[in-house]
């Protein structure tokens, strides 16, 4: 166990990582680089965020495509979503993240299982590739009969120029079912982030506001930015069934194109990951005066709290009655498994590189182990993530945000409708409810702690090396890098094979999954080969 | 087996200059193989009296991985070998990935084989370097010797000196060196001298000043070259003499291309401002 006073120094820490690179990207990764200051004179401090990553650094983040369809688009089950490209970019996006879903009937559309590729062979980047587009689009039709089909644009779909948003419109007019296509082209801005700004605008531009129908229930939200992954929104819907609140649409984990289509006729927007969703939030609420909160489900204290928030939003006696009834009765189970877990977790280290919110949401439930997060920072973030969007004003927009386009929404003439008059947010901004608002990780995490963007490998050794964390939280690419060292790494894009880690039974979950990870004996156990002692099991004498 | 690209501004001529010329080499006995690397797949209609039916890529495409060479490859005046790489219609697609496909399809199918006797291969590009695709011929050795087409317009020697920066750029890689400047006449002020000029401080030589006749315009009519539509006349000896000097070239260069203010000081100095 580790009391904080045991800890490596952390100015230090930071020092000895930066020598490690040539001035220009020591000054440059110094920026991103930062000791946690939260609540220091004149404020925290700037970190550098969204920026291209230096070449040579073995970076954790993925593409524009990746962000559009892998992470946005990909949950939705009754869109046919074709990848236009070469086959590996269909193929390995394919079912990676783990995003469940649940069809109400048998005979409700699903094609999440499927993989739908058009296929781009030498011939097509010569000749042009809107022909095959064509086709698969009709064979996707002829097949499956989808409400929707979506195109997501490729690398090289963008350097010969197909025009996937004619072929789409060409396409809708001909099936009478709605076609949209993304440009995502993987390179396009710096990292996945493009892609899930891409996505919104999509989403915005030919989905939602489709279907006026209005659902039934007095309290009715929308869940932004959660993706069901192993099951967290299915979590979720449990416990705002049970509170009575009613969940028109959740951006996009369990979702269908149908629930997009009428999301604009809920009262309120939840915001789960703000770095992958903010943007819909925000048009939403300019163009039909929805709100947003900021919430947090991740962490049994803070579902909680977050449960609360959208109570006092509404402000009615019997939600609030049952709300925290529900919190009551659900606490308990939770209050039992800590009980029994905490003693064993305490004091123990926790370093968390993943995402653009998950690096803040995960802190909570660690926090309820008595763990601590020494380290922690967002693959694709933005400064308002980190800093809260108080700077917003201050991001300066570079090159490479700027060719991400930034859709110019206006109040909808007639559907627009306020929800709370500004006397009244004001009110609720008083009362500790701040609609619009995020505070961003820093101000909540620990001083002394490390933020650090867009963590590489190299940082993820030293890291390592000089903290010996009892868990790491990041992805795939890092994760047997990690594992390596003989520190445990959880994926917290797709939780390996577990989860869900989401509201209160997926808080029980996590302390039971981050148990068996930092209190299994099974390295000290196991001598690796390379330090000589044992010879590989089952090998020849 | 020599290997020749002939790069040049849009329009300058190369396609008719390319093959008036290697007209002339044919009528001296050598074997030329022309590769057209225009999308638009009329770089050998002099030599072959009208246009090639049918391209490489559409070979490929029809045919699938089924391709023989004779039948992408036409006999053309001479005992000349013709072949087009062809590509997209205009707005589609990518031209320079066609033209990558066309020449590597065309080595593996043994076209450059030593058993095909070839003293020549001429390659005419699409205008100016503008992507990798268009540099395919001048990479890795593709071909050796460029002969870039100009006039003395401000364009066209614009366009030449970015092309000699593409030279430059392969030149260390894949052993391409320019072989010289063709004037292509516009009748121009000076234009001889001027092209003589730039010629010098590019490091290279004018192989030939091709005045401008409208015989060429007479045979093109034709769909023949001048050396087979009118052999007797002054501009067939234009492109035999060319064709020889080319023959009996033994300046190769890498490039010294300059930079535009130099350019600009050069057409002032040969009083084109005036």
């Amino acid at each position: 166990m580790t009391s904080p006073d045991d800890l490596p120094d952390i100015d230090e820490a930071r020092t000895d990582i930066l020598a490690g690179y040539p001035p220009k990207i020591a000054k440059k990764r110094g920026k991103q680089l930062l000791v946690n200051t939260p609540g220091a004179e004149g404020g925290a401090r700037e970190i550098l965020a969204n920026v291209r990553t230096s070449p040579g650094i073995i970076t954790q983040r993925g593409c524009s495509y990746a962000g559009c369809k892998g992470v946005v688009l990909g949950p939705t089950r009754d869109i046919v979503n074709i990848t236009h490209g070469p086959i590996g970019c269909g193929f390995y996006s394919w079912m990676t993240r783990r995003n469940q879903t649940e069809p109400e009937t048998e005979s409700d559309a699903n094609f999440i299982p499927y993989c739908f590729s058009t296929d781009l062979t030498n011939d097509e980047i010569v000749f042009g590739g809107e022909k095959k587009l064509r086709a698969a689009i009709k064979e996707a039709y002829d097949l499956f009969k989808p409400k929707s089909i979506a195109i997501f644009s490729t690398c090289p779909v963008g350097l010969i120029g197909d025009d996937v948003h004619a072929v789409a419109r060409d396409m809708k007019q001909q099936l009478g079912i709605n076609v949209f296509g993304f440009s995502c082209e993987g390179y396009r801005g710096v990292s996945q982030s493009a892609g899930h700004h891409i996505a919104n605008n999509g989403l915005f531009k030919h989905i939602v506001g489709r279907d006026d129908t209005k659902a039934e229930g007095e309290f009715q939200i929308n869940l932004l930015g959660e993706y069901n992954i192993g099951g967290d929104a299915f979590e979720l819907e449990e416990i705002f069934a049970e509170c009575g609140i009613t969940l028109v649409a959740t951006f996009s984990g369990n979702s269908t194109i149908e629930q997009f289509e009428r999301s604009h006729t809920a009262d309120l927007n939840l915001v789960m990951c703000h770095r992958s969703i903010n943007y819909v939030a925000e048009m939403m609420e300019k163009r039909f005066g929805i709100p947003w909160i900021k919430v947090n489900f991740v962490g049994a204290e803070s579902t909680a709290k977050s449960l609360r928030k959208v109570a006092q939003y509404f402000d009615n006696e019997a939600l609030t009655a049952r709300v925290e009834e529900v919190i009551v009765r659900r606490m308990a189970e939770v209050a039992a498994a800590r009980a029994e877990i905490t003693p064993r977790t305490q004091g123990k280290l926790a370093m968390l590189f993943v995402g653009g919110s998950r690096a803040h949401h995960y802190q909570d439930l660690f926090s309820e182990l008595g763990m601590r997060t020494v380290a922690a920072g967002y693959e694709f973030a933005h400064r308002d993530d980190y800093e809260g969007r108080k700077v917003l004003p201050d991001i300066k927009i570079d090159a490479d945000s700027r060719s991400i386009e930034e859709l110019k929404v206006e109040p909808d003439p007639e559907r627009y409708r306020e929800r709370r008059t500004p006397e009244q947010l004001k009110a609720l901004a008083a009362a500790d409810l701040p609609i619009s608002a995020y505070e961003g990780m820093m101000p909540q995490m620990e001083r002394e702690s490390l933020v650090i963007d867009d963590v590489n490998h190299y940082e993820t050794e030293k890291l390592i090396e000089r903290f010996h964390p009892d868990v790491f939280c990041a992805g795939i690419k890092e994760k047997y890098v990690v594992e390596k060292t003989g520190t445990p790494c959880l994926q917290l894009h797709s939780y390996d094979y577990g989860g869900p880690f989401a509201g209160f039974g997926g808080a029980v979950e996590f302390y039971r999954t981050i148990d068996r990870m930092v209190n299994s004996p099974i390295r000290s156990l196991v001598t690796p080969p390379w330090l000589g002692a044992s010879p590989t099991p089952g090998a020849a004498e | 087996m020599r290997k020749v690209a002939i790069y040049g501004k849009g329009g300058i001529g190369k396609s008719t200059t390319t093959q008036n010329t290697v007209a002339a080499l044919a009528e001296m006995g050598k074997k030329v193989m022309v590769v057209g690397c225009d999308p638009k797949a009329d770089s050998t209609r002099l030599l072959l009296g009208g246009l090639a039916q049918k391209t490489v890529l559409d070979t490929l495409r029809s045919e699938g991985e089924d391709v023989e060479l004779d039948d992408i490859l036409r006999p053309g005046y001479g005992k000349t070998l013709c072949t087009e790489s062809g590509g997209p219609e205009p707005g589609v697609g990518c031209a320079g990935r066609g033209i990558i496909t066309s020449i590597n399809l065309l080595e593996q199918l043994g076209a450059y084989d030593a058993d095909q006797n070839l003293d020549y291969v001429f390659y005419d590009v699409l205008g100016d370097v503008v992507c990798g695709g268009f540099a395919m011929p001048i990479r890795e050795g593709k071909a050796q010797e460029i002969y870039i087409v100009c006039s003395g317009e401000m364009m066209a020697m614009y366009a030449a000196n970015n092309i000699c920066k593409g030279i430059v750029k392969f030149a260390e890689a894949g052993g391409v060196r320019l072989g010289g400047l063709i004037c292509n006449s516009r009748n121009t002020d000076n234009e001889q001298q001027l092209i003589e000029e730039l010629a010098k401080l590019l490091g290279t030589q004018m192989i030939h000043f091709v005045p401008r006749h409208n015989d060429v315009q007479r045979a093109e009519i034709n769909k023949k070259t001048v050396i087979e539509w009118n052999p007797e006349c002054t501009q067939a000896d234009e492109y035999r003499a060319l064709a020889r000097a080319i023959d009996q070239n033994k300046l190769f260069v890498i490039p010294t291309p300059l930079a535009i203010e130099q350019l600009e000081s050069l057409l002032i100095a040969y009083g084109l401002a005036a």
